[in-house]
């Protein structure tokens, strides 16, 4: 308390209503948040490790880890290639069907995953627009990896793009400007200019993006056609190990998505600490 | 190499903002775009930096068309209005950028560039900074590293976008002197934009006034402010006076006063006439026309001070300046009765509508023996 001014009150009703404001807080955390997280683990590990290793180590388990990780590796980086050209051309450019193209790019948080899916099944489905052709060419989609790949993208479309149009919009163009008049090349501007203006923000929406992808259910789970060990990511295998009765594989699989979550909220604090900080020292007047 | 253009046109979604402006620029002379915003003066000054094109006419250089001339072919150095300062990079680093983007085959060495950036560090008097970043630097410290950029790149033309806008008086002050010797010590072509008629007036070899897309008048300070074209020229620059005169019989006047001999003979019943208020003589003698005022206000602002004079016959109040030492020496004093008539005055025509016709300005002076001071 030292430093306060004595004149302000503080008097006891004050500080016990501070305290039940913060204790409901703690509660509510704990009942919501860390407990389940919590039981995820607790679960995991009730019969004790080698249980644990050894869900972990099937053949299932495993290749349903490549899976989630290759599906982001692929969506993730189209997602920043996609993300970055939209921001730019919303932040930086007045065309007709601005309004519109805004529109879509928020389009997948508006539509129940599940509806994403349906769509792609509809599209690419053996009794889809596309699937007599497709299948007549050798192509599979529905039921198979290029599916789950794409049911990804649509999901996780937004977060890079939502996450820089503002940041963008609000940095303006004259920096750009200026360096086309000192005689950059478009790439030299993007590259010296633009990318290192924006780094944070996109490293932020890669993360989230990134999270969702390897968490994404629905959506994945309508066009996988659960074909273990092949179309499986972790957010499936952790369902059907739990309509199998398996806990300690469901919630062994369930551990390791936690980590991952964990890893990236990690990484985003550090980020957002970092972030924060730049967008607090950044020049106003833009 | 002069800078010539013709009958630019620039249109943004029904808005004009430029509207058939034609200027030359020649080189080694300081122009100054002056108006209000919107005028079309910063849209100018994108067009010649290649960040922005016409809709219509061109401009050349020296025979050649500048408008196809890349933006990073054309030697042009940029002063932003917010300066636009590569946030993420070092001073020095900044000044440098216009080097290191160059293609290998013309870019100068590291040592060579490290050497040149001290230098002009050295001139923008920043020696020492470069290595800090433009969050960490004051208003005009970081105006002049935009300025140190601009010049790294050796330019022909220098162009300024409302340099001192975002600085405090005194700053200003300071640096535009000093912005004057640079261009002076340089021998650059520089034009700068300003909404400051102070500033332009200050600076500038020759003024260009812009209003609503259209340059009004191109000339010296001097012409600018004693022979202004039209009615927005005399109103934008300076402070004025301004009344209506009718004709009367044989000549021309309101509440006593008659300028003598208007060129418009007959044809003119009508014409709006302007007055600054250090051409108002404030002690005419009997023997001479002029209104009666009523003194109603001083407002002293250190070397000059500003009278508010209200004149019944004309049913409005008139400004007046004074040097304020005159004030003691005259015995000014508030609701004192005065004897008031213009020393100068610009006149235009008005036509049947009541809109002035420039093209038919008449600059009248009070003939001699009237004292040049008061």
């Amino acid at each position: 308390m030292s430093g306060r001014h004595p004149s302000r009150p503080w008097g006891w009703p004050r500080r016990l209503v501070h305290l039940g404001l913060i204790l409901a807080a703690l509660v509510f955390l704990m009942l919501f948040l860390v407990l389940p997280l919590a039981t995820v683990f607790v679960e995991a590990f009730r019969q004790g490790v080698s249980p644990y290793v050894a869900s972990i180590q099937q053949p299932e388990a495993l290749s349903a880890i490549r899976l989630t990780l290759l599906v982001a590796v692929i969506a993730v980086p189209l997602n920043v290639v996609f993300g970055v050209a939209a921001a730019w051309a919303m932040a930086r450019f007045d065309f007709p069907g601005k309004a519109l193209l805004g529109a879509f790019i928020d389009l997948p948080f508006s539509v129940s995953p599940v509806i994403s899916g349906l769509v792609y099944v509809l599209l690419f489905g053996a009794q889809g627009w596309f699937g007599p052709w497709l299948d007549a060419h050798g192509v599979k989609i529905i039921f198979a990896v290029p599916g789950l790949v794409l049911a990804t993208i649509f999901i996780t479309l937004p977060f890079v793009a939502r996450e820089l149009i503002p940041l963008m919009q609000s940095q303006g163009s004259e920096e750009e400007e200026a360096a086309r008049v000192l005689g950059a090349s478009g790439w030299q501007m993007f590259f010296r200019v633009t990318l290192p203006n924006i780094r944070w923000g996109l490293l932020y929406g890669v993360l989230l993006c990134n999270a969702r992808a390897m968490g994404e259910f629905g959506a994945v789970s309508v066009v996988s056609g659960h074909i273990r060990g092949l179309t499986t990511t972790m957010p499936l295998e952790v369902e059907m190990r739990y309509n199998e009765y398996d806990y300690v594989g469901a919630f062994a699989v369930a551990s390791l998505l936690a980590l991952l979550a964990l890893l990236t909220l990690g990484i985003k604090t550090l980020l957002e600490w970092r972030y924060g900080d730049e967008l607090a020292h950044a020049p106003g007047g833009h | 190499m002069t800078l010539e253009l013709s009958h630019l046109d620039r249109r943004f979604a029904g808005f004009r903002a430029l509207d058939d402006v034609s200027l030359s620029i020649a080189p080694g002379e300081f122009l100054a775009l002056l108006g209000p915003s919107g005028s079309g003066k910063t849209t100018l000054l994108r067009i010649l930096a290649g960040l922005d094109y016409p809709d219509g006419g061109g401009v050349r250089m020296g025979g050649e068309d500048f408008l196809a001339t890349p933006a990073r072919e054309r030697r042009i150095g940029m002063v932003f209005q917010h300066y636009a300062l590569f946030r993420h990079l070092t001073v020095t680093e900044n000044v440098a950028f216009g080097l290191r983007v160059r293609p290998w085959r013309s870019r100068p060495s590291r040592a060579e560039i490290r050497e040149r950036v001290e230098r002009l560090l050295r001139r923008v008097q920043l020696e020492g900074l470069g290595g800090r970043y433009p969050t960490q630097l004051s208003g005009g410290q970081r105006q002049r590293v935009a300025l140190a950029r601009a010049l790294a790149v050796e330019p022909d033309l220098l162009l300024l976008d409302e340099p001192f806008g975002a600085l405090d008086a005194q700053v200003r002050v300071t640096l535009r002197r000093w912005l004057r010797e640079l261009h002076e010590e340089l021998e650059l072509t520089t034009v700068f934009v300003t909404h400051d008629q102070e500033e332009a007036l200050e600076l500038a070899d020759r003024i260009a006034v812009m209003n609503n897309g259209r340059i009004e008048q191109v000339g010296t300070p001097e012409v600018i402010y004693q022979q202004p074209a039209t009615p927005f020229v005399c109103e934008f620059i300076g402070k004025v006076n301004r009344f209506r005169v009718r004709r009367h019989g044989a000549g021309f006047g309101v509440g006593g006063w008659m300028p003598e001999d208007d060129p418009w003979q007959r044809d003119v019943t009508e014409a709006v006439a302007y007055v600054r208020p250090e051409q108002l003589w404030l002690a005419v003698p009997p023997s001479q026309p002029a209104w009666e005022a009523r003194l109603r206000h001083i407002y002293l602002a250190g070397s000059v001070a500003h009278l508010e004079l209200h004149v019944a016959s004309l049913d409005q109040p008139l400004e007046a300046d004074v040097a304020s030492e005159d004030l003691s020496r005259l015995g000014l004093q508030p609701g004192m009765a005065l004897r008031v008539a213009p020393r100068s005055a610009v006149l235009f025509p008005l036509d049947g509508n009541s809109v002035p016709r420039s093209e038919e300005r008449w600059l009248w002076h009070a003939p001699s023996p009237v004292p040049a001071r008061v």
